[in-house]
C-alpha cells in the first residue's frame, strides 16, 4: 500500500461516525450496519495490505507520514513543533492488526447482537468513533497525538458504557470511568509537560534518540516522567489503584465490553509503556513500580473474580488480572512478552466476552451464573467456541494463552530484578486462580442442572424485553465472529512458540527492532531451555490443578463452594464485596470531595458569591427604580414642570456654560 | 427710524410672556386656562421671531409666525372640540379629575 494513504486508516471510521451520527437516525438498520461495517472493513484490509507492503520492503524500521490537512502545520511555535504525523513500525503493525481486525469482527457481531435495540445508529456511530481514535492512538508518532487518541477512546468508552443512559447504573458507570480516567490522564499530562520542558519536543523519535544519545543518563527526571506515565497507563489499563472503573464498565452492551474493555482500549496503557520502553529502561525504579503494580493487580483482581456471580463481571476482573500480567511483563523488561500477551488476550478475551454475550442473548438478558447451567447442549456452537476461549486463558497448551503467559512467567523468573522470583510466584498463583475462575464460569454456565428461569424477570441488560422466547442459539452473524476468534485463540499463540519447545518465537524476532534494548538482556540469559521447560510444566500443572478444583467444586459436588464459603463467612464477604475498595475510595475521596463541593463550592461560592452577586444586582436595580419610578406619575403638570426645569437648565448651561468650560 | 425700540426689549417682553405662560400652565387647573397659557407661550415665541426678523431684516421669521398662527388656530379648533367633548362626558374641566388613564 502506498504509505501516503496511511491517514485513511483512521479517517474512514471517522467518516462512518459522521455518516451514522448525523443521518443514521433516519436510515434503515441494515444500511446503518452496512456503513459501519464497510468503514471498518476497509481499514482492516488496508492494514493487511500495509503488512504485505512492509514485508515486501523487508520491514523497514519505521515509516512516518506527516499529514498536513489543507497544507497547514498542526502545531508550530518557535522552537517547538508537533506534526500531525503517523508512524508505522513493527509494534504499531501488531496493534493496528488487533484494533482493526478484532474491531471488525466485533462490528459484525454487534450487527446481530444489537438488532433489537433502540439507538442502533447511535451505537454504531460511537463504535466507529472509537475505531477512529484507537487507530490514531496506535499510529501517533508523538506523545501529543497519542494523547488525542487516548482522550478520544476515553470519550467513546464513556459514551458506550452509558449507552443505556436511561438506566442510572449505566450512566453512573460511564461517569465513573470518565472521572477515574481523568485522574490517570492528569499524570499523563504532567509527564508530557516534563518531557516538553526537558526535551523540547513531544515526538517519539526525537525524545527517544535524545535518551539514547546519553547512555549514562539514568533515573532522576526520567524516573519522574516514567512514573507519571505509569499513572496514566494505570488509569487507562485499569491497574491498581485506578482499576475500579473497569468492572462497572460492564454496564455497556457486551460487544463494547469485548472491544473496548477487553481487547483494545484497555491495552493502550501497555502499548504506551512498551512504546516508551527507551524511557522505562533507564529507570529501574519506575520499571519496578510497573512490575509490582502489575503483579498486585493480577492476583488481586483474580481473587475478586473467583467469587463473582455475574458472568460479565467475572470476565471484567479477569481482564484486569490479565492486564496486570502485561504490566508485569513490561515491568521486568519483557516488552515483547507483554505485547504477545496483549495479542493473544485480545483474541481470547474478545471471544469470551462475545460468547458470554451470546449466552446472555440466548437467555434473553440473564447475566447471573446462578441462573444458568446445563447450556452445553442447548447452544452448542457458543459452548464450543467459549470452551476454546476458556482453555486458552487458563493456559492449557497448545492454545494461545499458554505461550504468552508462559513467556511472561519465564521472563519474570529470569529477570535480574531482585524480586523477580516473587513476581513469578505471584504470577503462577494467579495463573492457577485464573484457571479456577474460568472453569468455574464454564461449569456453572454450561454443565450441571439448568437453573434457567423461564420467564425472564428483572433483567440486567436492556436486551431482554425485545424477545423473550426460550433458550436459543444466536444467529450466524454472531456465531461467525465467535468461530473466527476461537480459531485465532487456538493458533494465535503459535507465532511465539519458544525455542525450548521447538519453535522459533517469531514474534520476538519481529519486535526486536523496536525493543532491541529491552530484549538484549533476555537474549543473553535465555539459554537454559531446561529451566524454561520446567517452568512451563509447573504452570501447566497449576492450570490443571485449577481445573480440577473447579471440577470438584462446581461439577462433582456443586455445594462444596458454598460450604467452604460458610466456614469463613467474613473472608467470603470481604472478597465478594471486592474488598470494599469502592466503599473505601468513597469514604476517603468521594465523600470529602462531595462535602467540600457542597459546602465550599456549592454553599459559599455558588450560593454565596455567584447567586449573591446576581441577587445584589437585582436588588440594586429594584431599589433605584423604586425611587425613580415616582417620576412617572402620570400627572401632566409634573411632566410639564420637569420639562420647564430641563429647558431652564439647558438655558443656564448655554448662557453660563462658557464660564465653566475654561 | 431714528429711535427704534431695541431688540432686547422685545426679547425681555417675550421671556416674561413665556414665563407667565409656563407658570399658568403649571398652576391652573381649568383646561381652558391651560389652553390659553399655551397660546400665550406660542405668542411669546412669535414675538421673538418677529423681533429677530426685524433685527436681521429677514423675512423668514415673519413667515414662521404665520405658520405658527395657522397651527395655533387649527390646534384651538381641535382643542376646543376636545374640551367640549370632555365637558359633555365628565361635567368638569378640572384636569386633576380627568385621570382615567392613571392606574
Amino acid at each position: 500500500m502506498p504509505t501516503s494513504y496511511l491517514w485513511l486508516i483512521p479517517l474512514l471510521p471517522f467518516a462512518g461516525f459522521l455518516m451514522n451520527g448525523t443521518i443514521g437516525r433516519k436510515l434503515p438498520r441494515t444500511l446503518v450496519a452496512a456503513v459501519a461495517l464497510i468503514f471498518t472493513a476497509i481499514p482492516a484490509a488496508m492494514v493487511a495490505w500495509l503488512w504485505a507492503t512492509m514485508k515486501a520492503a523487508g520491514f523497514p524500521e519505521s515509516i512516518t507520514v506527516i499529514c498536513k490537512p489543507f497544507g497547514y502545520d498542526w502545531i508550530a511555535i518557535t522552537g517547538f513543533r508537533v506534526d500531525f504525523a503517523f508512524t508505522v513500525d513493527h509494534l504499531t503493525l501488531i496493534m493496528l492488526g488487533v484494533v482493526t481486525g478484532v474491531g471488525f469482527l466485533i462490528h459484525v457481531y454487534s450487527a446481530g447482537y444489537m438488532a433489537h435495540e433502540d439507538g442502533y445508529w447511535r451505537f454504531f456511530a460511537y463504535l466507529n468513533l472509537f475505531m477512529f481514535f484507537m487507530s490514531v492512538l496506535v499510529l501517533a508518532d508523538s506523545f501529543l497525538l497519542l494523547f488525542v487518541g487516548w482522550e478520544g477512546v476515553g470519550l467513546a468508552s464513556y459514551l458506550l458504557i452509558g449507552f443505556y443512559f436511561k438506566k442510572d447504573s449505566a450512566a453512573n458507570a460511564g461517569k465513573k470511568a470518565f472521572i477515574v480516567n481523568r485522574i490517570g490522564d492528569f499524570g499523563f499530562l504532567l509527564a508530557m509537560f516534563l518531557i516538553v520542558a526537558h526535551f523540547g519536543s513531544l515526538t517519539f523519535s526525537q525524545v527517544f534518540s535524545a535518551i539514547s544519545a546519553n547512555p549514562d543518563w539514568h533515573g532522576g527526571i526520567l524516573t519522574a516522567i516514567a512514573l507519571l506515565l505509569v499513572v496514566g497507563a494505570a488509569g487507562k489499563s485499569a491497574q491498581i489503584p485506578l482499576y475500579i472503573w473497569l468492572p462497572d464498565a460492564m454496564e455497556g452492551p457486551t460487544p463494547v465490553s469485548a472491544l473496548i474493555h477487553a481487547a483494545t482500549m484497555v491495552t493502550a496503557g501497555i502499548y504506551m509503556v512498551a512504546r516508551c520502553h527507551t524511557l522505562f529502561d533507564r529507570s529501574p525504579y519506575a520499571l519496578g513500580v510497573v512490575a509490582i503494580i502489575g503483579a498486585a493487580t493480577a492476583i488481586f483482581a483474580a481473587c475478586i473474580g473467583m467469587v463473582q456471580h455475574d458472568i460479565k463481571r467475572v470476565l471484567a476482573y479477569s481482564t484486569v488480572s490479565q492486564l496486570g500480567y502485561m504490566f508485569l511483563a513490561c515491568g521486568v523488561g519483557a516488552y515483547t512478552a507483554g505485547i504477545f500477551h496483549l495479542l493473544t488476550h485480545a483474541f481470547f478475551k474478545a471471544l469470551l466476552f462475545l460468547a458470554a454475550g451470546s449466552v446472555i442473548h440466548a437467555l434473553s438478558g440473564e447475566q447471573d451464573m446462578r441462573k444458568m447451567g446445563g447450556l452445553r447442549t442447548k447452544i452448542p456452537i457458543t459452548f464450543w467456541t467459549m470452551t476454546m476461549g476458556v482453555f486458552a486463558i487458563a493456559g492449557i497448551p497448545p492454545l494461545a494463552g499458554f505461550f504468552s503467559k508462559d513467556e511472561i512467567l519465564y521472563q519474570a523468573f529470569i529477570s535480574p530484578n531482585p524480586i523477580g522470583k516473587v513476581l513469578w510466584a505471584v504470577g503462577l498463583i494467579t495463573a492457577g486462580m485464573t484457571s479456577f475462575y474460568m472453569f468455574r464460569l464454564w461449569f456453572k454456565t454450561f454443565f450441571g442442572e439448568s437453573h434457567v428461569e423461564e420467564a425472564p424477570h428483572d433483567s440486567h441488560d436492556a436486551h431482554a424485553a425485545a424477545h423473550s422466547h426460550g433458550v436459543h442459539e444466536s444467529p450466524w452473524i454472531m456465531l461467525g465472529p465467535l468461530v473466527i476468534l476461537a480459531i485465532l485463540s487456538i493458533i494465535g499463540g503459535w507465532v511465539g512458540v519458544p525455542v525450548a519447545l521447538g519453535g522459533h518465537n517469531e514474534i520476538e524476532h519481529f519486535l526486536d527492532p523496536v525493543f532491541i534494548s529491552g530484549t538484549a538482556e533476555a537474549a543473553t540469559t535465555a539459554v537454559s531451555h531446561g529451566l524454561e521447560l520446567t517452568l512451563a510444566a509447573v504452570s501447566v500443572l497449576t492450570a490443571v490443578v485449577g481445573f480440577f478444583i473447579a471440577f470438584a467444586f462446581y461439577y462433582k459436588k456443586p455445594g462444596t463452594a458454598a460450604a467452604i464459603a460458610q466456614k469463613s463467612p467474613a473472608l467470603y464477604r470481604l472478597v465478594e464485596n471486592k474488598f470494599f475498595v469502592d466503599e473505601i475510595y468513597g469514604a476517603i475521596f468521594v465523600t470529602p470531595l462531595l462535602m467540600f463541593s457542597r459546602a465550599i463550592l456549592g454553599g459559599l461560592i455558588d450560593s454565596g458569591l455567584v447567586n449573591g452577586s446576581g441577587a445584589l444586582a437585582g436588588a440594586t436595580t429594584r431599589g433605584l427604580s423604586h425611587v425613580t419610578r415616582r417620576i412617572q406619575s402620570g400627572n401632566i403638570r409634573s411632566y410639564a414642570g420637569w420639562l420647564a426645569l430641563g429647558a431652564a437648565a439647558v438655558l443656564v448651561v448655554m448662557v453660563f456654560g462658557r464660564f465653566w468650560v475654561r | 427710524m431714528s429711535a427704534t425700540v431695541p431688540v432686547a426689549y422685545y426679547l425681555v417682553l417675550a421671556a416674561v410672556l413665556f414665563s407667565v405662560g409656563i407658570a399658568a400652565f403649571l398652576i391652573k387647573r381649568n383646561v381652558i386656562s391651560i389652553f390659553m397659557s399655551i397660546e400665550l407661550m406660542l405668542n411669546a415665541v412669535n414675538l421673538t421671531f418677529v423681533a429677530f426678523a426685524h433685527m436681521w431684516h429677514q423675512v423668514q421669521g415673519q413667515i414662521f409666525v404665520f405658520f405658527v398662527m395657522v397651527v395655533a388656530a387649527a390646534e384651538a379648533a381641535v382643542g376646543l372640540a376636545i374640551i367640549i367633548a370632555i365637558f359633555r362626558t365628565r361635567q368638569t374641566l378640572n384636569v386633576d379629575q380627568i385621570n382615567l388613564m392613571k392606574s
